[in-house]
């Protein structure tokens, strides 16, 4: 019995073919030969080799107590058989199982997108033994501890440490950043992502789906699987449809006494599209969400982020990308380049993140001259102070500047002044106690969130709001240059919460987006939770939805692209309800038959299945670099 | 304890879900069980004295469906 279950739901496919032969055998024997004897012969075949796999199927369904569409489709086949309908039957059973088959190929499409993700899981890694030796092994048998050896252009098996090597490591499918990373001794690697060059021993930290990579897949399959409250209401709606189905099938035979119209009943009645029509959308839109780096939890989380109407952006880390750049200088010496120079040699010195914005600056204009410097020594809260016999230099704050008698004119003052009202860090040089240069330095803006944002106006967001820690000057800045509608500055932490508290008490569907390191308290009371750019452990566990790169593009992709999935599972519930009242009307009026209802409901599956893949190839717009760079000046 | 992870061939049908479910549900020492029908997988905590892996995916089995890879993790 098993075997023979196992060995037809192998072949299935083959045993539809043959189905399809006999059938047309059959209509061959009827129409062109003309020896109906034969033609009935091969339709009674059909039927009893198509009636099996749909009978075994509800015959374990049933076994585990569950009422499933094959059973209803057995007693309406059996019936038909015995009342000598083979032809209806036979038309019946392979149209269902051919269905199966469509359904089937049409599925992997809309699970495409996932797939093609696990199938970047590594699967083998080299394995260095204590020898020295290499071998390969299945990366399931890795333990931590374990050293693995990565050679140029290889795939990194596991999460750990290098303990060897150095090397550039692409890690697009972690971070979603796809220029290499350099890495050497002590640096953290990804399963899942390339070395580009270099050959690289790692000391494994995590396996299999306990890597980070491993996480991102297993979130990804259960999110495909949670379902949408409309699909768990059509869940729980077909648990019971299908057995009153039956009912009413037995109804129909016992009032009416009409035997064919009960069991067409039972044809008509499959929920086939209902069950299937909602999942699938989901499955779609979540699986395109996970090929653009948008991670969605679930139909849930779908749904929800379709309905919110305010959002909540933490800025710093979020609107900014947290790293410091220079904003604007300004000279008083003779020679700016070489002022700039001794300056960038300063900061060399020092891994304090202005210091490295301003090497960056100043690397970036060109500038290749590395001056000779004093020895410099640190002045605690103000800067740096060198001297020896030549000159003496000062790179720091005012207060440095002060203490030192270094004399600030009106014009430095108001550029000081300037600098400090839009909200920059400011960096005073001075050579000889003669001031030089006045540099500010801020955090720089997401070159795509202006038009990210305006994009998610668009598509129907009402209000923007941005919280922050920093002071008012510095906010308001910010907010100037974007689509945003309120700014709240000076918050702590707790405040943030209580902001999404009071919107959410005024009645929005709120989304918090930070970084989910200080904020998980916003991320998690939020109706959604939105993690950014980091695909840390902390950010998988408390966000609704992960971006897995920064980008405003992806947040305003992921807004539009939940609204749409949100719609499509509407109108596939929509198709199948329409599906199964029409064919009532029909059958009714007396146009529909047994077979020609179960060709109308395989068609209305696969429309909901195709309806669902125009989901997947849905993207919204690449901005344009160059449009951004303009908008943002 | 330990958890079962089984990786099934494709799964088309929402009733299959409902059937492995329960059937993999109605084995002794079985909790948390979890179909993933989209990814074709089974999750489940074991009872290791009660039944096995091994035991689990014969019982999908036995139902019609094709287990093709078996994992085990140990709860610490």
């Amino acid at each position: 019995m098993n075997k023979l279950n196992i060995w037809i739901s192998k072949h299935q496919n083959k045993i539809t073919a043959a189905i399809a032969i006999l059938i047309a055998l059959s209509l061959i024997s009827n129409y062109l030969i003309k020896i109906p004897v034969a033609g009935t012969v091969f339709m009674i075949i059909a039927s009893i080799l198509g009636a099996i796999p749909v009978a075994l199927h509800a015959f374990s369904a049933l076994k585990n107590k569950v009422i499933s569409i094959e059973l209803l489709v057995t007693i309406a086949v059996i019936g038909a058989f015995i009342i000598g309908e083979y032809e209806e039957s036979a038309v019946v059973t392979f149209l269902f199982l051919f269905g199966n088959y469509l359904e089937q190929k049409t599925l992997e499409k809309t699970r495409s997108s996932v797939k093609s993700l696990t199938q970047m899981a590594p699967t083998t890694a080299e394995l260095v033994n204590e020898d020295g030796k290499t071998e390969t092994v299945d990366v399931d048998d890795l333990d931590e501890g374990d050293h693995v050896l990565v050679k140029p252009g290889g795939q990194i098996p596991v999460d750990g440490k290098i303990i060897d090597g150095t090397g550039y490591m692409n890690e697009a499918s972690i971070t979603g950043e796809s220029t290499p990373v350099k890495k050497g001794i002590g640096d953290k690697v990804f399963a899942g992502s390339l070395t580009d060059n270099g050959t690289i021993t790692i000391e494994t930290t995590s396996v299999g789906e306990d890597t980070t990579f491993g996480k991102i897949i297993e979130l990804v399959e259960e999110a495909q699987d949670s379902q949408s409250p409309a699909a768990r209401f059509i869940d729980k709606f077909a648990t019971y449809y299908t057995p009153a189905v039956l009912i009413i099938g037995i109804l129909v035979w016992i009032i009416t006494q009409d035997f064919p119209l009960a069991i067409t009943v039972l044809v008509l009645g499959c929920p086939g599209a209902l069950v299937i029509g909602a999942p699938v959308s989901n499955v779609a839109g979540i699986g395109n969400g996970a090929k653009n780096g948008i991670l969605m939890k679930g139909g849930n989380a779908v749904n929800t982020f379709s309905h919110v109407d305010t959002l909540v952006l933490d800025k710093t880390g979020t609107l900014t990308t947290g790293k410091m750049s220079v904003t604007e200088f300004s000279d008083y010496g003779k020679d700016k380049n070489h002022d700039l120079a001794l300056l960038s040699a300063v900061e060399k010195t020092s891994d304090h993140p202005l210091g490295q914005a301003i090497v960056k600056h100043v690397n970036d204009l060109g500038i290749k001259e590395t001056p000779e410097l004093p020895e410099l020594d640190t002045v605690k809260g103000q800067g740096l102070m060198g001297q020896n016999d030549d000159f003496k230099i000062l790179v720091g704050n005012a207060r440095l500047m002060k203490a030192n008698n270094v004399k600030i004119s009106a014009s430095a003052q108001k550029d000081i002044d300037g600098r400090m009202n839009d909200g920059d860090s400011v960096v005073l040089m001075a050579v000889n106690d003669e001031l030089r240069l006045v540099i500010g330095v801020n955090d720089q803006l997401r070159s795509d969130a202006r038009e990210g944002l305006q994009a998610l106006k668009d598509a129907g967001l009402k209000r923007i709001v941005m919280l922050t820690g920093d002071n008012k000057v510095a906010a308001q800045r910010v907010a100037e240059r974007l689509p945003i509608d309120e700014v709240h500055a000076e918050l702590l932490p707790e405040d943030k919460v209580d902001f999404v508290k009071k919107f959410k008490e005024q009645g929005s569907t709120v989304a918090f987006v930070g970084d989910g390191i200080n904020d998980s308290p916003s991320l998690a009371t939020a109706d959604i939770g939105i993690g950014m750019g980091t695909g840390t452990d902390v950010a998988i566990e408390t966000s609704d939805i992960i971006l897995v790169k920064s980008s405003f593009d992806a947040l305003a992709h992921a807004y539009t692209l939940a609204k749409k999935t949100v719609a499509n599972t509407k109108e596939n519930i929509f198709i199948a309800v329409g599906t199964v009242a029409l064919l009532l009307i029909g059958l009714v009026v007396g146009v529909i038959h047994m077979g020609s209802g179960m060709f109308v409901h395989e068609i209305s599956i696969l429309v909901v299945i195709f309806n669902a893949m125009r989901l997947i190839g849905n993207k919204s717009q690449k901005l344009d670099s160059n449009q951004v760079v303009q908008a943002a000046n | 304890m330990a958890k079962a992870i089984l990786q099934l061939g494709a799964l088309t049908c929402p009733s299959c879900m409902t059937k492995i479910q329960k059937a993999v549900e109605n084995q002794d020492g079985v909790s948390n069980v979890k179909v993933l029908f989209n990814a074709g997988k089974v999750r489940a905590d074991f009872d290791e004295s009660k039944t096995s892996a091994d035991n689990l995916s014969d019982v999908i089995t036995d139902l019609g469906y094709d287990v093709l890879k078996v994992k085990v993790k140990e709860n610490a």
